[in-house]
């Protein structure tokens, strides 16, 4: 079985409805339009860009190339983490341990997956790295930002409380114990929520798309029950380390609250 | 000067100082001040909460020779404003108050079982009060404990106080009210805007 091939004029098509949507918009006076094309455009050129550099990395297939590609992501995961911080600590240090969480976690979870349980050969064999390293790095990247944006947030809010629980004598570990049990929670809701739904309210796309492609079934549902396996394990263990890390960056060698090493 | 004294020398702490004080086991030192001259934030330094400079020892020894933690349950701050985190009164406490205390500080011997909820900010500061006790400081920094209390509960409050001291503990008691300062201080400092510290001759 051969997957039917779309051709660009198909894209098109699809493309259709959407300027229809936009139309109306524009008629109705939502002041979506614009965001709606220039979304619409990004998906465009970016998938684009991708398909190309993808096309070119399989037909050349070398460690050095998907290692590039693989730091390519890892930069773009790192700068989406940031992005969505509201207090970043200053001089660099959530980018460096956004860095650390995901590459530690994102990086030896999916060379698990390719070495242990695809065993495909050579590992790096960009087919199947790179989407495996995509997925369980954009989970890894989520769950990161919600911990370290609800350890940060609630630090500063909670100033006195913590302050307060140093006076009484409690280590900088247990005056915010609460709140690292809190950011980890929060880190994990969405991956446990998929978990608990997965195939039944969703389908998963990687799933869809094997099975578009023409895959048995079940051995589409397999690989997606690695993925839904790994991925929860990459957010999870990415999300403790980087919370952990973030919380002793919030106290120094005096166990004092130093929330002037987060920006306002 | 005995080993048992606590001394701050040449203490410099976010732009303020410097300040150099003894005390010997069983004092009650006052320091008054306007508002805004680093009241809280000396006291803050003394239990290492600040970055802070110069010199400060308990019995013999310095913040740097223990953690930070140890220390600070030896020179323990009782900041203005407890704070209570969980449900609880109870779960604050990491012992058992002295239920002699409870009662002489007007507070019912059930409190611990009340939810925080129900908890005045009157009796939030006498119980933020038995839960520092609790871990038996050498020195008690105090700053403005009493004002959410009525005369009667200050003055119990100042006596709870003063009996810690009588068997060795020493405080640093900041107040405004010079008539509360001249009941519980042997002696004083008096802090001026900018931080310049001196002996108090009289409380005025």
């Amino acid at each position: 079985m051969d997957v039917i091939a779309l051709s660009w004029w198909d894209i098109l098509l699809a493309a259709v409805p959407l300027a229809a949507l936009a139309a109306v918009f524009a008629w109705r006076g939502c002041g979506l339009s614009r965001t709606l094309l220039v979304g619409a455009v990004r998906t465009f050129v970016q998938l684009a860009l991708v398909g190309v550099v993808l096309k070119g990395v399989f037909q050349n297939a070398h460690p050095l190339w998907t290692f590039c590609f693989s730091m390519v992501m890892l930069a773009a995961g790192t700068w989406e983490v940031a992005r969505r911080q509201h207090r970043r600590f200053t001089s660099g240090w959530t980018v460096g341990l956004a860095v650390l969480g995901l590459f530690t976690a994102g990086f030896t979870v999916t060379v698990f997956a390719v070495v242990a349980l695809v065993g495909v050969r050579p590992w790096w064999s960009p087919q199947y790295a790179i989407p495996l390293l995509g997925m369980i790095l954009g989970n890894t990247m989520t769950g990161i930002a919600l911990g370290m944006d609800t350890l940060t947030q609630n630090a500063w809010k909670q100033r006195a409380v913590i302050e307060n629980r140093l006076a009484l004598g409690q280590t900088a570990a247990d005056a915010v114990s609460e709140l690292r049990r809190e950011s980890v929670r929060t880190a994990m809701t969405p991956i446990i929520n998929s978990l608990a739904v997965c195939g039944v309210v969703s389908l998963p796309g990687m799933m869809t798309g094997q099975i578009l492609s023409g895959s048995d079934p079940l051995a589409a549902v397999r690989y997606q029950m690695m993925i839904m396996y790994l991925i929860a394990s990459g957010a999870g263990f990415g999300s403790l380390l980087t919370i952990q890390l973030c919380a002793r960056r919030l106290f120094d060698s005096r166990e004092r609250l130093r929330l002037d090493r987060l920006s306002a | 000067m005995s080993v048992s004294d606590f001394e701050a020398t040449a203490l410099r702490y976010g732009g303020f100082g410097p300040v150099s004080f003894v005390m010997r086991k069983g004092e009650i030192l006052g320091v008054n001040g306007p508002s805004g001259c680093g009241k809280t934030r000396l006291l803050r330094a003394l239990a290492d909460m600040d970055p802070w400079e110069g010199e400060m020892v308990l019995e013999g020894l310095a913040p740097g020779t223990m953690p930070a933690s140890q220390w600070r349950r030896r020179v323990a701050y009782l900041p203005a404003e407890s704070q209570w985190w969980f449900d609880g009164v109870g779960e604050h406490f990491s012992g058992e108050p002295d239920s002699a205390a409870l009662c002489a500080l007007g507070l019912e011997s059930e409190v611990l079982g009340w939810p925080v909820a129900r908890l005045s900010s009157g009796e939030k500061q006498r119980l933020g009060l038995l839960r520092t006790l609790i871990n038996r400081p050498a020195v008690l920094l105090l700053d403005e404990p009493t004002a959410h209390l009525d005369a009667a509960r200050a003055q119990a409050f100042e006596a709870l106080v003063a009996a810690h001291c009588a068997e060795g503990m020493m405080a640093l008691w900041v107040a405004h009210d010079p008539e509360q300062l001249a009941r519980v201080a042997t002696r004083g400092y008096r802090m001026a805007t900018g931080g310049a510290w001196q002996e108090a001759e009289a409380w005025t």
